[in-house]
């Protein structure tokens, strides 16, 4: 329950920003234009490039910008506040909580995706909708599929990012490994352009990394791409990076606790 | 004479000396510059890999090879590579004006929009600029230079980096209106980065018109590059829209100006 | 001609009230309100009053960041907001919480990059820098940076920035807030011989009443956008029927004393607290009771400034 109230805290916290919510949405609109008529051009030469269809190809561009807030592909989120809090030094407050401090910064993470989902996800969306008419969900279970893939998405992400604040226990200062890590998460998530299009190992690789989870993935869900039981194969995929990356989360946290402990916060 | 060297050596003197300041201070966190200069680096080099990897699927994107885009991609990546070392804090605006920053500068005797570009200077875009000059080198090859060539891409690069400043200073002024409206500059800025890495004939002629009149971002490198590559206007439009960056960048600069004076009026007469 | 002068001084905002869930409804509230007041040079007047009741208003207007609504202000003979970076040459300004500063630099660069923007002359730079290191003891922090100084030695950086180019006016905005008693102490005494010897003029807005008492000969007390008191500290105690106390050591405890022109507020033992009119003279009450009372050891309280300015604000809270 105490999760629960940390993530509608955040919500909360985020639904106050109004003016920025409606600038970034106008961004992301624009944005999405500018792909549709590039990835247009492209399937224009190429109509099946990658496997798909220049249909799917919009759609792509459109969940892409639905997303880019809401799995937080840039940086940003509670990570923010974590890098902050251990550069000032009251990560010691939050070490001696007797909640986990990761469970913690997680549900409120969550609580800001769903924020994100809701404005910066929704409204690219049904942008999409009017002016490209971008596929709906590829029937029932792909939808169901979808809304599972989200939090697991989140969830990848968050645990990069957390990975990428905890570098200021050691260097004091993220905004060097954040900057270099959203470079990264934009680039293989498939956020520039869709994995399927990256030519021979590159894809193979690409498609092989936890970025893929972020993007790629819950497109492909969305777009029908996964049939029959190979939705699971693809939801099993982000969860697997998921615990993977969150036991790396605990086992850095530990390393730190530790060093944080010894100099005396 | 001495009108122009108080209106226009002495802010630009005053910029030199605090962005130089600034480096210094920068200079504070060696490990953190740097990391940071070779993120800027990254993230464009990557965009550029993005673009490399489509044609593995395509051999021409309407109806430009990857050489020529190469040479639309440097052009605009340098240009607002610039700018944006140019512009220094002026996308931060609304947070100037929340903390009280902003007050701080308006007690000083500096025009406020050379203290506004010169704070928080930083060289880390020079991984953004070296990286699409790069590019822009390697696809400079591809040109069959003439003089007349040589000119245009200079003045290219040069418009290009006013119409860019022109476009971060301009539209980051909603924030003496809204101050968390940050992003929406991010739509002609950034955005106009994005969308001047292709080709404009991908785009229908309504959208060329509106980038040709209304938001001049076609004068970033379009124009200038059909004359660089010889190239016929797929539109139709005459050619002598080819030499007009000088023109649009001044035109825009003069509207950013305007947008400026307005959104210091408005602060001055309203306090938020 | 005065160096300040600021007449029948307005300033209105325009509000935007929640009224409804979602409707929201304009209204104007004005943050200052048919203000006057001079100051002449050399003048140390501390600008007081509660939390938004119109003082970083005031200072925005006479620095030139914020346009009057109406009325007419004059700074050293100029129009702050038309003549903004003019007037810039001629102020200083400090605010209290926000150091101007470069954080990752060490003092000396931050003032050597004013020098450049004011355009000091050289040796002029030079011996104002000597003399604010000297009296403000930052000689030896001169190449560290500003980050690892302490509050109080930035705060004493931030003064000596704003000073470099001998202005006619400072501004200060809080000035000692969060300093301990030392650095309080010695900031006040730097303050006092700048205007002694250079004729500096100082108007200081604070929370701290020491200040002002250490500082100020004149205070305005401003509340609701309005003066209600213009004048000297002393006299500031004569206003809003404010009390001086008589505390009386009885050689024996006793019930409340009883005389003519002032009332008990408390005893305690053979130690009895009465309070009177703070422009009465104590003279009569003390050999009242003197004469009735087996009296061990008398004194008297000034009122503390603080209780004075509350009775202040209470009394004019109508409007």
């Amino acid at each position: 329950m105490l999760h629960v109230a940390v993530a509608t805290r955040a919500f909360r916290r985020y639904s106050t920003y109004t003016a920025a919510t409606l600038a970034g949405i106008f961004t992301n609109s624009v944005f999405g234009i500018i792909y549709s008529y590039a990835y247009l051009a492209l399937w224009a030469e190429n109509p099946t490039a990658g496997g798909y269809d220049a249909s799917d190809a919009v759609t792509y561009v459109w969940l892409g910008q639905a997303l880019l807030m809401t799995v937080a592909l840039w940086g940003g989120g509670t990570t923010d506040d974590l890098a902050e809090r251990i550069r000032t030094g009251d990560v010691a407050i939050d070490l001696y909580r007797p909640v986990g401090l990761l469970g913690w910064y997680l549900a409120g993470d969550l609580g800001r995706a769903t924020y994100h989902l809701l404005t910066r996800g929704l409204a690219p969306t049904l942008i999409g909708v009017l002016l490209f008419h971008i596929q709906l969900p590829d029937g029932p279970v792909a939808a169901c599929a979808f809304l599972v893939s989200l939090p697991l998405a989140v969830t990848v992400s968050f645990a990069l990012r957390f990975l990428v604040a905890s570098t200021a226990f050691w260097l004091l200062d993220a905004s060097g490994p954040r900057v270099l890590s959203g470079a990264l998460a934009m680039f293989f998530s498939g956020m520039v352009l869709p994995l399927v299009l990256f030519p021979g190992w590159l894809g193979t690789l690409a498609q092989a990394l936890p970025w893929s989870a972020m993007v790629q993935v819950p497109n492909d869900i969305w777009l029908g791409k996964y049939p029959g039981t190979e939705v699971l194969q693809a939801l099993g995929f982000q969860l697997a990076w998921a615990l993977a990356l969150l036991g790396c989360c605990a086992l850095t946290l530990r390393t730190a606790t530790r060093k944080v402990v010894l100099q005396g916060g | 004479m001495a009108e122009v060297s108080t209106s226009i050596v002495a802010p630009a003197r005053n910029y030199v000396d605090i962005a130089t300041l600034w480096v210094r201070a920068a200079w504070a966190y060696p490990g953190s510059f740097l990391m940071m200069a070779f993120g800027s680096l990254l993230i464009t080099a990557l965009d550029f890999v993005g673009i490399w990897a489509m044609f593995a699927s395509i051999d021409s994107l309407g109806g430009f090879g990857l050489r020529e885009i190469a040479l639309l991609y440097g052009a605009t990546g340098v240009g607002i590579g610039l700018a944006d070392t140019m512009i220094g804090s002026v996308e931060r605006i609304g947070v100037y004006v929340r903390t009280g920053r902003l007050d701080q500068m308006l007690t000083r005797p500096v025009p406020l929009m050379v203290q506004v570009c010169a704070d928080q200077f930083t060289l880390r875009r020079l991984g953004r600029i070296t990286q699409a000059g790069i590019v822009f080198g390697w696809a400079a090859t591809y040109v069959d230079w003439t003089p007349s060539r040589i000119v245009v891409a200079v003045v290219m690069v040069a418009s290009s980096t006013v119409i860019f400043f022109a476009m971060f200073t301009g539209f980051s002024c909603i924030q003496f209106w809204t101050t968390d409206a940050s992003e929406f500059a991010n739509a002609f800025t950034y955005g106009g980065n994005t969308l001047t890495q292709y080709p404009l004939s991908i785009f229908p002629r309504e959208i060329m018109v509106g980038l040709t009149f209304v938001v001049p971002i076609a004068f970033v490198n379009w124009y200038p590059c059909l004359y660089l590559l010889g190239r016929e206007d797929p539109f139709g439009l005459p050619q002598w829209l080819q030499f007009c960056s000088p023109v649009a960048a001044v035109a825009s600069l003069a509207g950013a100006l305007l947008i400026w004076r307005t959104g210091v009026r408005h602060y001055t007469s309203t306090g938020s | 001609m005065s160096l300040i002068e600021v007449r029948d001084l307005t300033r209105t905002f325009a509000v935007r009230r929640r009224s409804g869930r979602l409707r929201r409804s304009p209204s104007v509230v004005s943050a200052v309100h048919d203000l006057s007041f001079t100051i002449e040079s050399g003048e140390m007047v501390g600008y007081i009053g509660p939390n938004g009741a119109g003082k970083s208003t005031t200072i925005k207007m006479l620095t030139g960041i914020l346009v009057p609504t109406s009325g007419e202000i004059r700074v050293a003979g100029l129009a702050p907001s038309a003549r903004r970076t003019d007037l810039a040459r001629r102020i200083g300004v400090v605010f209290g919480q926000r150091t101007t500063l470069w954080w990752d630099l060490p003092l000396r660069d931050s003032f050597e990059l004013l020098q450049k923007i004011y355009r000091v002359p050289h040796d002029r730079f030079r011996r104002n820098l000597d003399e604010f290191l000297e009296l403000l003891d930052l000689g030896r922090l001169l190449d560290t940076p500003v980050r690892q100084l302490s509050l109080g030695q930035r705060m004493r950086g931030d003064i000596a920035a704003a000073l470099l180019h001998d202005p006619d006016i400072l501004y200060l905005d809080e000035p000692t807030i969060g300093l301990d008693v030392i650095s309080k102490g010695r900031l006040r005494e730097f303050l006092r011989r700048l205007n002694a010897e250079r004729g500096t003029t100082l108007l200081l807005t604070t929370h701290d009443l020491q200040d002002i008492e250490a500082l100020c000969h004149r205070v305005i007390v401003i509340d609701h956008g309005t003066a209600i008191f213009d004048g000297a500290l002393g006299d500031l105690h004569g206003q809003g029927g404010s009390t001086r106390t008589l505390v009386v050591d009885l050689v024996d405890t006793a019930p409340a004393i009883e005389v003519p022109g002032a009332v008990v507020r408390k005893v305690e033992g053979p130690r009895q607290w009465l309070s009177f009119p703070a422009g009465a003279s104590a003279a009569p009450i003390v050999a009242a009771v003197a004469a009735s009372y087996d009296v061990a050891d008398l004194s008297i309280q000034e009122p503390a400034i603080e209780d004075v300015i509350r009775d202040l604000y209470s009394a004019t809270g109508s409007f």
